[in-house]
């Protein structure tokens, strides 16, 4: 086990032995039922699938997932750990990685328990289980970006509160620019390629292929080089202003 | 003797703060340098420098030949670091805190515990080892930050304020366990207890507004001190008359105080000029006198008195 793997597993026993775990899990759970069955409408629209429950994922994770990133670099800060931290034989890539990672495994856990909802779906009828795996995985790697921009913000700031609600405005971006409404409002006055361009860098529209069960390459890519765009500029902000 | 520490025009400017400002020194193996100086001296943002946390505006740092800014993590591997205030994740019992800390320094399986279990006899942390740090006493804490510092037996200690918060007893453990270590070690570490630096440093260096002001064993700044070499008197029963002028005329006396014994006068401190020994010239001139004395003694210096006239602006001085 290499250092990063010394810094996850330090992090993800971190969210156990804290209240941390235990509000996060029930209230994603509680969140991600709620939606589904209610505003939904999983039961009546008659149909076997878990489209209604993926739907709501990029608006559960807008404001779940910065309450989870908030503390990542701004808790180190605030305690002193930092210090120790980069300190020790590690590098900066290290350790912004590992903590990332298990952030990160710690929404899968949580994803992973919404199992019952599988299970419903597939006694209630014959969903097709590839398109759901799909959304799970596509679930999941969405998950990561709205992480990966929570641990940047993190890394700015010392205050919690204030890393909480700039991680949701950025969140919010990202998700919103691929939204009918805003689209609609750029199309007609805006060159097609704008167009484009705001779109492509949605979670949506890259969200939406993939829990349809359509697992494009390059919507994966966009998640990924996402992910690593935001963890580099973690590395960069630390660097900067560690010491602050 | 190798030097193990090698600091080289060491400047930190914090926008328009200099808080260190060229700074130059070396420890070798078997010192134990303390720095001394006044709050905001820029003792820590040393050390932070030096354990490659921050990074120097400019100068260089190196340790055993690694140099912090581009060999990080040779030269962290070197290093045992206690910082101020001891930070540990606080969520963590001093068990799987310390468990963690030798994970991150590449220990495993037995080797690892066994180290974790002999520093933790060593700083005397079995009695809370399972208590999560966040409930920790003050010097408890201290004590998990030391052990963390020490738990890879390195060849250089950086301890910011390693007694700050400790009760004697510990203060004194702490003290022995330094100066045990001190024989294979390089170790700086940065005190406000004057005790502290006589106690367990081989050299003192105190350090003002991000500057080095003196530098040398505690002996030799103690000599600095306007009391090195002073004569305490002090009489039996009623005191005799005229003392201090008779004590005046006695050669290398710079000036005469009166040291008093609740409310009464019972004795004098002689100070000599220039730090002179005039041991003998007293004695000789209080047999002369036939005064009743019941202590003579020669003061070495105190270090606070040459803390306090190096580190304040004159004026101040009384
Ligand atoms: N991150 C920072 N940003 C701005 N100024 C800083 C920062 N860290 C330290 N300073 C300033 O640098 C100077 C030196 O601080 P430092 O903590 O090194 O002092 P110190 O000698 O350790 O004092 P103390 O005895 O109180 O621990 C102080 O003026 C402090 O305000
Ligand atoms: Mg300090």
């Amino acid at each position: 086990m290499g250092r990063i793997g010394v810094i996850f597993k330090r992090e993800l026993t971190g969210y156990f032995a804290t209240p941390i775990a235990a509000v996060f899990i029930v209230i994603f759970l509680m969140l991600a039922g709620t939606f589904t069955f209610y505003l939904g409408n999983f039961f009546t629209r008659g149909q076997a699938d878990l489209l209604p429950f993926f739907n709501f994922h990029p608006w559960l994770y807008l404001v779940l997932i910065p309450a989870l990133a908030m503390r990542l670099w701004a808790e180190e800060r605030r305690g002193g750990t930092i210090e120790l931290l980069f300190t020790l034989p590690v590098t900066l890539w290290e350790a912004v990685v590992g903590k990332f990672l298990a952030a990160w495994c710690f929404t899968g856990i949580a994803l992973a328990l919404t199992f019952p909802m599988w299970v419903t779906v597939n006694l209630l009828g014959e969903p097709d289980n590839g398109v759901i795996l799909a959304g799970y995985i596509g679930s999941f790697i969405m998950a990561g970006g709205f992480m990966a921009i929570g641990s940047c913000v993190s890394a700015i700031t010392k205050n919690q509160v204030i890393a909480f609600v700039i991680s949701v405005v950025v969140g919010l971006g990202f998700v919103l620019s691929g939204f009918p409404m805003v689209l609609e409002f750029f199309s007609g006055w805006t060159p097609q390629f704008f167009l484009e361009l705001i779109s492509s860098f949605s979670f949506l529209t890259h969200f939406n292929d993939i829990s349809r069960g359509v697992i494009d390459f390059r919507d994966i890519v966009y998640f990924l080089s996402l992910i690593g765009f935001w963890l580099f500029a973690t590395a960069l902000i630390l660097e900067w202003k560690k010491a602050e | 003797m190798s030097s193990i520490v090698e600091i080289q025009q060491l400047r930190k400017t914090f926008g328009s703060i200099v808080a260190v400002d060229q700074v130059t020194f070396t420890v070798g193996q078997g010192e134990v340098l303390g720095f001394l100086g006044p709050n905001g001296a820029g003792k820590s943002t040393t050390m932070k420098m030096i354990t490659g946390f921050l990074t120097p505006t400019s100068g260089t740092v190196k340790v055993n030949g690694f140099d912090i800014q581009s060999q990080p993590l040779d030269a962290k591997r070197c290093i045992g670091y206690l910082p101020e205030g001891a930070p540990a994740y606080s969520d963590m019992t001093p068990w799987t805190f310390l468990l963690f800390m030798g994970e991150m320094r590449g220990f495993r399986g037995q080797d690892l515990k066994r180290r974790v279990s002999e520093t933790v006899q060593k700083v005397n942390l079995e009695g809370v080892i399972d208590q999560s740090i966040e409930t920790l006493s003050k010097g408890f804490k201290r004590r998990v930050g030391l052990a963390q510092a020490i738990l890879h037996d390195p060849s250089v200690l950086i301890l910011d304020e390693p007694t700050d918060g400790l009760d004697p007893n510990q203060k004194h453990e702490v003290r022995a366990l330094i100066k045990e270590m001190a024989r294979e070690k390089a170790i700086i570490l940065s005190t406000h207890i004057l005790e502290e630096v006589q106690a367990v440093c081989t050299r003192a260096m105190i350090i003002a507004k991000g500057k080095v002001i003196t530098d040398g064993t505690p002996a030799e700044l103690e000599a600095k001190s306007r009391y090195h070499n002073a004569v305490v008197l002090r009489f039996r029963g009623p005191l005799p008359e005229g003392v201090p002028d008779i004590l005046h005329n006695v050669s290398g006396v710079k000036a005469i105080e009166e040291l008093l014994d609740g409310e009464a006068v019972n004795g004098y401190c002689v100070v000599s000029e220039g730090g002179q020994s005039i041991l003998s010239e007293i004695s000789e001139c209080a047999k002369n006198q036939h005064w009743d004395v019941a202590e003579v003694s020669v003061d070495r210096g105190q270090l606070d008195d040459v803390f306090r006239s190096l580190t304040m602006p004159a004026q101040s001085l009384t």
